[in-house]
């Protein structure tokens, strides 16, 4: 009876966390999906036309940009979250191992992490610079020559795909590293030394204590790593705007699904609001398929 | 790694000369030495229990003597190779920790096998020498399961096959009993004397309580503050403790400690005299005396009186809690074997003197 009194009080403290779920998280939530499926949606008016169709769908998969987009999304995904895992993993173990300066690394480290995106995206696009950039500097001292990584000229980058492409991965690697290195190295001080002493006194080679000892007992941070980072990749937008800019013709190439969401959102034309939502819609099936696997392959895989 | 593979697994002993560990205190504070000039020979094929109260520094000697720490000053010896600056992989030795550091991820199976794929033994050769350890330590059955579905006493067997499956020249135990409850610890006590004597290795574990190594050790040794105290044989040391300390440390009920003086060849407690030798005539003055609780024998005309508090009777044994001015605790213990002798409230004793021990009051060295 008690009990049942008090339930009130729960619904009480959950009624602000509620009504701001639904104003800002559910209720989009919702019209977007109802858009997407709207025939002839009318986004000046805000009108509905209630007929059931996937025009949009179709329509999206037909129109090249949103194509452009998906590639590069899917690219960056597969490119970057494994590799900056593993470098994550191997730079924390590292870290780990070397006792002078440790502190001092780790705080290199993760400096990227409490730095605006925005900011490393503009540091980036100096240090590719054509003329006056770090890289092509260091490429110049080797006999090579200057590349046209992602030079602006006449309003639009001269640089090939590959080259931007490069760029982009480079800095989404280096932005995506801090977090993880800082996540593994706790883990790897959560791990018993003695497991360690164990492994040396069974004169167990190095690369054998990292594959069947570190990385067995980290599986359930590499796991959440892995699901984390594959969600937050498929998000991406901002590392695009910090080192191309916003202008979306200029960057069409390179831009991901989010922008392709971003720029339906401002464009003129009146099914562009459609079109979004769709693409929008698309990419959360895609998270959620990816997720599942995830999961599915970390329930097999994770030792514990 | 072929000569860990093929050195014979009898016959090693183990000796430390002038074994020092200093640990240096970055911070500008003071520096511990917790093993001081550590001396000692540890024969082959015996088990020795390297017995201290916490932080004397034995702990610290099983690691350096596993190579896991590196002495500031000393050699270690195994047989006549020196093997101070070797590493531990190339000492040949199986180390069973205290939480025995089985790897959870892997099944009982993979933890034994463990050392033999880092041998690079073949599958074949190395399943068959896993399911033979596997049995000589009685967990055949429970192979392929995970460290976590065992109990303590069961981990504890897979960590010393895991130790032993490489067939080392030296088996290191640290503190191998204290994470397992009573019963168990009695039953895998035996376990692990039957495992020595049938592989005949030269064994150390390290041990805070003396029952447990007196009870399987062939060999003790006694530290404190990092010096060795006495070694000998368990009823040996037991019997014939060199001071003070050794004597506290030995026994339960530990020994009735009391201030005494001899006068002549007399030995008195209060107005109480005790016993006397001619020895004592060469330490005239205070002493310290101390009694085992078994050096007690009922007799009404006795020259000393303990007044006592209560009668405990723990299964076999009798034992009254007594107190007594001179004693140097609140309390102290007497075992005694036949209730029908006890007197209210106060009995009268003679004192054996093979269980009665006298010490310099400044050293804690044995007088007598």
């Amino acid at each position: 009876m008690l009990e049942k009194k008090k339930d009130y009080h729960a619904w009480l403290y959950l009624i602000i966390p509620l009504v701001l779920l639904s104003i800002f998280t559910f209720f989009p939530l919702i019209k977007t999906i109802i858009i997407s499926f709207d025939n002839g949606y009318n986004k000046w008016q805000d009108a509905f036309s209630f007929r059931f169709s996937f025009d949009s769908y179709i329509a999206i998969f037909q129109y090249p940009p949103f194509l452009q987009t998906l590639k590069n999304t899917l690219l960056i995904v597969f490119i970057s979250v494994p590799l900056s895992t593993v470098l994550a993993l191997l730079i924390a173990v590292g870290l780990n191992s070397i006792k002078p300066f440790q502190k001092v690394f780790q705080t290199v480290f993760f400096l990227p992490y409490v730095t605006n995106s925005i900011a490393i995206g503009m540091v980036f696009a100096v240090l590719f610079n054509l003329h006056t950039g770090l890289v092509n500097g260091v490429l110049e001292i080797f006999g090579i020559d200057k590349i046209n990584w992602i030079n602006r000229n006449d309003g639009f980058f001269q640089g090939s795909y590959f080259r931007k492409m490069f760029v982009l991965q480079a800095y989404i690697l280096w932005d995506a590293l801090a977090f993880k290195i800082l996540v593994f190295i706790g883990g790897l001080q959560n791990i018993s030394k003695q497991y360690y002493d164990a492994a040396k006194i069974d004169s167990t080679p190095k690369k054998r204590v990292l594959m069947r000892i570190t990385v067995p007992l980290l599986s359930p941070l590499i796991a959440y790593i892995m699901i984390t980072s594959f969600i937050g990749a498929f998000k991406t937008y901002d590392s695009v705007v910090g080192i191309f800019g916003n202008n979306w013709e200029m960057t069409k190439d390179i831009q991901t699904v989010v922008g392709f969401v971003y720029q339906m959102l401002r464009a003129d034309s009146i099914n562009s609001y459609s079109y979004g939502a769709a693409a929008a819609v698309v990419l959360f099936l895609i998270i959620l398929l990816f997720t599942g696997i995830n999961l599915w392959v970390s329930k097999k895989r994770v030792h514990y | 790694m072929e000569d860990i593979k093929n050195v014979q697994q009898k016959g090693i002993s183990i000796k430390l000369e002038n074994l020092t560990k200093i640990f240096y205190d970055k911070k500008g504070g003071k520096d511990t030495k917790a093993v001081d000039r550590f001396d000692v020979v540890i024969p082959s094929g015996k088990l020795v229990g390297l017995l201290g109260p916490s932080g004397c520094g034995k702990s610290t000697t099983l690691f350096m003597i596993a190579g896991l720490l590196e002495p500031t000053e000393g050699k270690i010896f195994f047989g006549d190779e020196d093997v101070t600056k070797l590493s531990p992989e190339k000492r040949g030795i199986g180390l069973v920790f205290q939480n025995y550091a089985l790897y959870p991820h892997l099944t009982v199976r993979q933890n034994i096998m463990f050392p033999l794929e880092n041998l690079k033994i073949p599958k074949e050769e190395a399943t068959k020498m896993t399911e033979q350890m596997a049995a000589l330590v009685g967990i055949a059955e429970l192979l392929d399961r995970k460290p976590a579905q065992l109990s303590g006493g069961q981990q504890q067997r897979v960590a010393i096959a895991r130790a032993l499956v490489k067939k080392p020249r030296v088996l290191l135990l640290d503190e191998p009993l204290s994470n397992l409850d009573a019963r168990l610890r009695l039953q895998t006590r035996e376990e692990i004397k039957r495992i020595q004597k049938e592989t005949g290795i030269t064994t150390i574990f390290v041990t805070h309580d003396q029952e447990e190594a007196m009870s399987i050790s062939d060999e003790i040794v006694v530290m404190n503050f990092g010096v060795e105290q006495q070694k000998g044989y368990p009823q040996d040391v037991y019997d014939q403790p060199k001071n003070l300390f050794v004597a506290k440390f030995l026994g339960t009920p530990p020994i009735g400690v009391f201030n005494g003086y001899t006068k002549g060849s007399d030995l008195f407690i209060g107005e109480e005299k005790i016993l006397s030798d001619e020895k004592l005539k060469d330490h005239q003055g205070e002493v310290q005396v101390g009694i085992r609780p078994e050096g007690y024998i009922a007799n009404t005309k006795g020259s000393f009186e303990v007044p006592y508090t209560f009668i405990e009777s723990v299964g076999r044994d009798i034992s009254l809690v007594s107190s007594h001015p001179e004693c140097n605790a609140a309390s102290f213990r007497i075992i005694l074997a036949d209730k029908t002798v006890i007197t209210p409230q106060t009995m009268k004793f003679d004192i054996r003197k093979d269980k009665c021990y006298v010490f310099n009051k400044q050293t804690g060295e044995r007088v007598l």
